[in-house]
């Protein structure tokens, strides 16, 4: 990259400027050192605005039809005139390295709508969240109404996006047992909102979210979900991307999660303890039990976290808790 | 024995304008042509009159524009159409095509009744390799269907569905693949017919008589023969099992030809003749699997479009195999064949079991992206081996040295160049067009369309209406669009599987490129990741799919949309994605338009560091003027090897750090 790239220009950041957007995650995914170092001081210098993207995550298995969703919720957030960014994670080959990122031309973005959206590849982190997708969406928070982050796959991308979205929508076909499977055997996470996407047939979708229903009734019985979770009754959606059934529906649903974690003033406790979580995770990628000990373990690392500098990125003190094991200090 | 009647002689053009296209097939006609095969240009074949934004760069250059009735009489001026065989390359529009085909008919004074014909009509072959599709999968169907149900009714001589396995092996097919998807598509389309309930048993046996294949035929052409046997033994056990058509006559596997030119090479283009000649054998040697009408491909096709004697060249094949050779005066010489006998038994088998698997996913709609990736995988196959010179390709792969060609020498001169002013005249006839029809006639017209759509009648009698009224190809199109939606078909090379074992020097030289890629990410910092751009309306996606899928198992991130993208929405991508490298693929001639204007777009957007590379059958001037424009590189068919190509790319997008 050229000197150019460097020079970017805050205000234009946190204003929708997307030339500045690419740019500034360009630079967040650069490895070379000196732009590392810059990247940081960009990131910290955002920390200290105010982050008010609503950042909603939609997982769910291949084929549910994730991106003609997203490609609906796009197109009603231009109507209503709120500027969306949407981060796309699509998995890296094992063989090769190299990765086909194919959810853009899905999307079928207007060029008229303020959006911008950018893809990645998992690289190392099998169908979750690389390093740099996760400051990407931090970034992105500073300068947007909404983001939308996509994510391919059940299991590990779900622990992933809970570590990362203010709201997360799990999106499944009429009777996937599996997924069902998954949310009984309390594997998954129970996600804020459940869509049932392809629900064109009245009757099948009716029946079908009466049975997610009776799976999130059988799961809350045993783990009460309401009370850690206060009045927010998640709901299951039957959607429909191809004939636009009831896409309002589930953007109304999204605002109103992100309203109740706003009115219960937990939007900023959740975002913390997320910020927490996902480095730990971030340590035990990068240097194992071992150095999560050095650190003290998980108890460690959230006293080491508090003491950091308020003015930091979790970025930024997440690369310094990994230079501390690095380097023994 | 009776000597075998010629199949019908076709050679498939239009270029430029309605006048244009039709002194060239009363040229044709008068050198012995029998049938006309009419190319349309990809605005009409994607819904879009002459003067729409999408439509820059793209009027007259790969066919004949057609906006409205008026360009349809001039098409057919003084080609009296009782008397004509004209197969129509037409397919998301098909039924507006053919309703101004009747219309044209009924301002010469003949009726529908009298015409003879095909519309091609198979939408599924477009979702998986041709590109011109409009509407979703159900309404597409639905408008195939109700051109079947109005011409079984009045227009009995007419085929009005040609299901292609031809673009299939353009796209890679293998022979068992061809004749397994055709099928599926034939068993989609006659489900469809049935269900809806339109036809009485008899007109519906008679539906299925008329149902009509358009194959590809390679140069293997042994092989090719008994593809053709095995796929009719097919079609007759699907007519009969599963829709107990008892008269054999409405058995009959009927088809029509053109020969591959996925096989035709740029290097040594002289070579393509005995090519074509061979692979013409492959549908007439075999009388029980003879072709009922053919077109050749020019030799030169891959270095441009071809001039009226390079047409002639080929249409000169078709009559010394029909009237010079004993071609047509045996029985089938291959009856007895223990060998061909095998050969088809086990192409029979493999394709039945396959439309077994694919009727198991619920239908060919519903298996779109399975068949799709089988496809992108059978060519990412093909590719591999011509590259590693296992599948020999003379003159390119093997028998390299040449001497200088008298017939080519490396400049454009040996191709037909499109009038530029074709477009402004185009558009000029339109919008005089429209400021003399009767604006009341056009509503009416419209609005009787739009109640044909919803109330799901059949919609020809009101697309025949709109013809007669002066409706156009893009307000008939728009009127369905509102209606039906649009659709995007799966690209298949996200289930195209990585090259696990590439073995010999291919698979060393891969390794050494993934290597480099990984070292290339020091020097940009990160990953290299490129956009893999397909501008314009131009739908042949196997290149661009292909450079996609070699860059992926190069180890570089790549970024692909599918197909007709605007300059604009190109620019945004490579913005956003933050690309290192855009590569473009146009194979429509329409590059010296679309590419400046990405150049362009690129620039505005800070972006002049983004080198841009661009494939496709691009004359070598055009190269130049690309190059001179700021294209980094320009790739032909003659740049086959992949290898070279991507690890191009890697210096280019180094260089530009």
């Amino acid at each position: 990259m050229k000197e150019k790239a460097l020079q970017i220009d805050v205000s234009a950041l946190v204003n929708f400027n997307r030339q500045a957007i690419a740019l500034a995650l360009n630079l967040l995914e650069d490895r070379r050192p000196r732009l590392q170092a810059q990247a940081l001081t960009l990131l910290d210098e955002l920390s200290t605005l105010p982050a008010p993207a609503h950042v909603v995550g939609i997982t769910g298995p291949p084929g549910v039809g994730k991106s003609s969703l997203i490609a609906r919720l796009i197109a009603r957030q231009a109507q209503i005139s709120r500027r969306v960014a949407v981060v796309a994670v699509d998995p890296s080959s094992k063989v090769s390295g190299g990765a086909l990122l194919g959810d853009r031309g899905r999307m079928q973005i207007s060029l008229q709508a303020e959006v911008y959206a950018r893809s990645f590849a998992a690289r190392d982190r099998l169908g979750g969240l690389s390093r740099e997708a996760f400051s990407a969406v931090f970034l992105l928070r500073h300068c947007c109404d909404v983001v939308l982050v996509e994510t391919v796959g059940v299991g590990q991308s779900e622990t992933d996006i809970a570590s990362l979205a203010d709201t997360t929508v799990l999106v499944v076909q009429p009777f996937s047992g599996d997924v069902l499977q998954f949310l009984k055997a309390g594997v998954m996470e129970i996600p804020d909102i459940l869509a049932v996407n392809k629900a064109d047939d009245q009757a099948l979708a009716q029946q079908a979210v009466s049975d997610v229903q009776t799976a999130l009734a059988l799961e809350r019985g045993s783990f009460d979900q309401g009370s850690l979770e206060g009045s927010w009754q998640n709901p299951v959606l039957a959607v429909s991307a191809a004939t636009n059934l009831n896409i309002d529906t589930l953007d109304d649903a999204m605002t109103a999660h992100y309203q109740h974690l706003q009115s219960t003033h937990k939007l900023e406790n959740k975002r913390a303890d997320q910020a927490m979580a996902w480095a730990v995770g971030e340590i035990l990628h990068e240097v194992g039990q071992r150095g999560l000990a050095i650190l003290g373990g998980v108890e460690g690392v959230r006293s080491l976290w508090g003491e950091q500098t308020q003015q930091w990125s979790a970025i930024r003190k997440l690369a310094t808790l990994l230079d501390r094991v690095r380097y023994r200090a | 024995m009776t000597k075998d009647r010629p199949w019908v002689m076709r050679t498939y053009s239009g270029h430029s304008t309605a006048q244009a296209s039709n002194e060239l097939y009363r040229l044709n006609l008068s050198k012995g042509q029998t049938g006309l095969s009419v190319a349309f240009d990809l605005p009409t074949q994607t819904g879009y009159d002459s003067d729409h934004a999408l439509a820059r760069g793209e009027v007259g250059k790969v066919g004949v524009p057609i906006c409205h009735v008026a360009d349809m009489d001039t098409l057919f001026a003084d080609i009296p159409l009782d008397q004509m065989n004209t197969s129509m390359t037409i397919n998301g529009p098909a039924a507006w095509l053919l309703a101004l085909y009747i219309a044209a008919a009924e301002r010469q004074g003949v009726g529908p009744e009298a015409l003879q014909g095909t519309t091609q009509n198979d939408i599924v072959k477009e979702y998986l390799s041709r590109g011109t599709y409009i509407f979703p999968p159900e309404p597409s169907l639905r408008l195939i269907s109700d051109v079947i149900t109005y011409t079984v009714k009045n227009v009995p001589k007419w085929n009005p569905v040609n299901v292609c396995s031809y673009h299939l092996q353009e796209a890679g097919a293998t022979p068992v693949q061809e004749v397994a998807y055709a099928l599926c598509t034939a068993i989609a389309i006659l489900d469809t017919v049935r269900d809806s309930g339109r036809l009485e048993a008899a007109e519906f046996t008679a539906a299925v008589g008329r149902m009509s294949f358009f194959v590809n035929s390679g140069v293997r052409f042994i092989e090719e023969i008994c593809k053709l046997r095995a796929f009719g033994q097919l079609w007759d056990n699907v007519t009969r099992e599963r829709y107990g058509v008892e008269n054999p006559k409405f058995r009959r596997f009927r088809y029509g030809v053109q020969v591959n030119s996925l096989g035709l090479t740029e290097a040594q283009p002289e070579n393509n003749i005995p090519r074509i000649v061979l692979e013409a054998l492959g549908v007439t040697l075999s009388k029980d699997a003879r072709c009922r009408a053919m077109q050749l491909p020019a030799w030169n096709e891959a270095l441009g479009l071809p001039r009226p004697w390079d047409q002639q060249w080929s249409l000169r094949i078709q009559q010394i195999l029909a009237f010079e050779t004993d071609v047509l005066e045996y029985g089938d010489i291959f009856e007895g064949s223990k060998v061909v006998e095998g050969k088809t038994n086990d192409i029979r088998q493999a394709g039945w079991a396959e439309v077994e698997r694919v009727t198991e996913m619920g239908g060919v709609i519903s298996a779109l992206g399975y068949v799709k990736e089988q496809l992108v995988a059978s060519h990412t196959a093909r590719v591999r081996n011509i590259n590693a010179g296992d599948h020999v390709v003379v003159g390119v792969n093997k028998f390299t040295e040449t001497a200088e060609s008298p017939l080519y020498t490396g400049n454009s001169s040996a191709i037909l160049k499109v009038d530029e002013e074709a477009e402004r005249d185009q558009v000029a006839r339109l919008e005089a067009f429209r400021t003399e029809r009767t604006q009341a006639d056009v509503e009416a017209a419209l609005l009787s369309l739009r109640d044909a759509v919803k109330n799901a009648e059949n919609i020809m009698p009101a697309s025949i209406q709109c013809a007669h009224a002066g409706v156009t190809t893009g307000e008939w199109t728009q009127t369905l669009r509102d209606i039906f939606g649009e659709f995007r078909a799966p690209t298949g090379i996200a289930g195209a599987a990585a090259v696990p074992n590439v073995s010999g020097k291919v698979g060393d030289e891969l390794e050494a490129l993934r290597m480099r890629v990984r070292k290339t990410a020091d020097i940009l910092g990160r990953p290299l990741k490129v956009l893999i751009g397909k501008p314009g309306l131009d739908g042949h996606s196997n290149g661009a799919e292909q450079i996609a899928v070699w860059c992926r198992d190069a180890g570089m991130e790549v970024v692909y949309e599918g197909i007709r993208l605007s300059p604009e929405q190109i620019v945004t991508s490579a913005r956003d994605e933050g690309v290192h490298l855009v590569g473009l693929s146009i194979l429509s001639g329409s590059h010296l338009r679309l590419v400046p204007e990405i150049l362009t777009g690129l620039r505005q957007e800070g972006l002049d560091n983004v080198p841009v590379v661009v494939g496709g059958i691009i004359p070598e001037d055009d190269a130049e003027n690309l190059r001179q424009a700021g294209v980094a590189r320009v790739y032909t068919p003659k740049d086959f090897k992949m290898l070279r190509i991507l690890s191009d790319m890697v210096d280019i997008a180094e260089e530009a750090a």
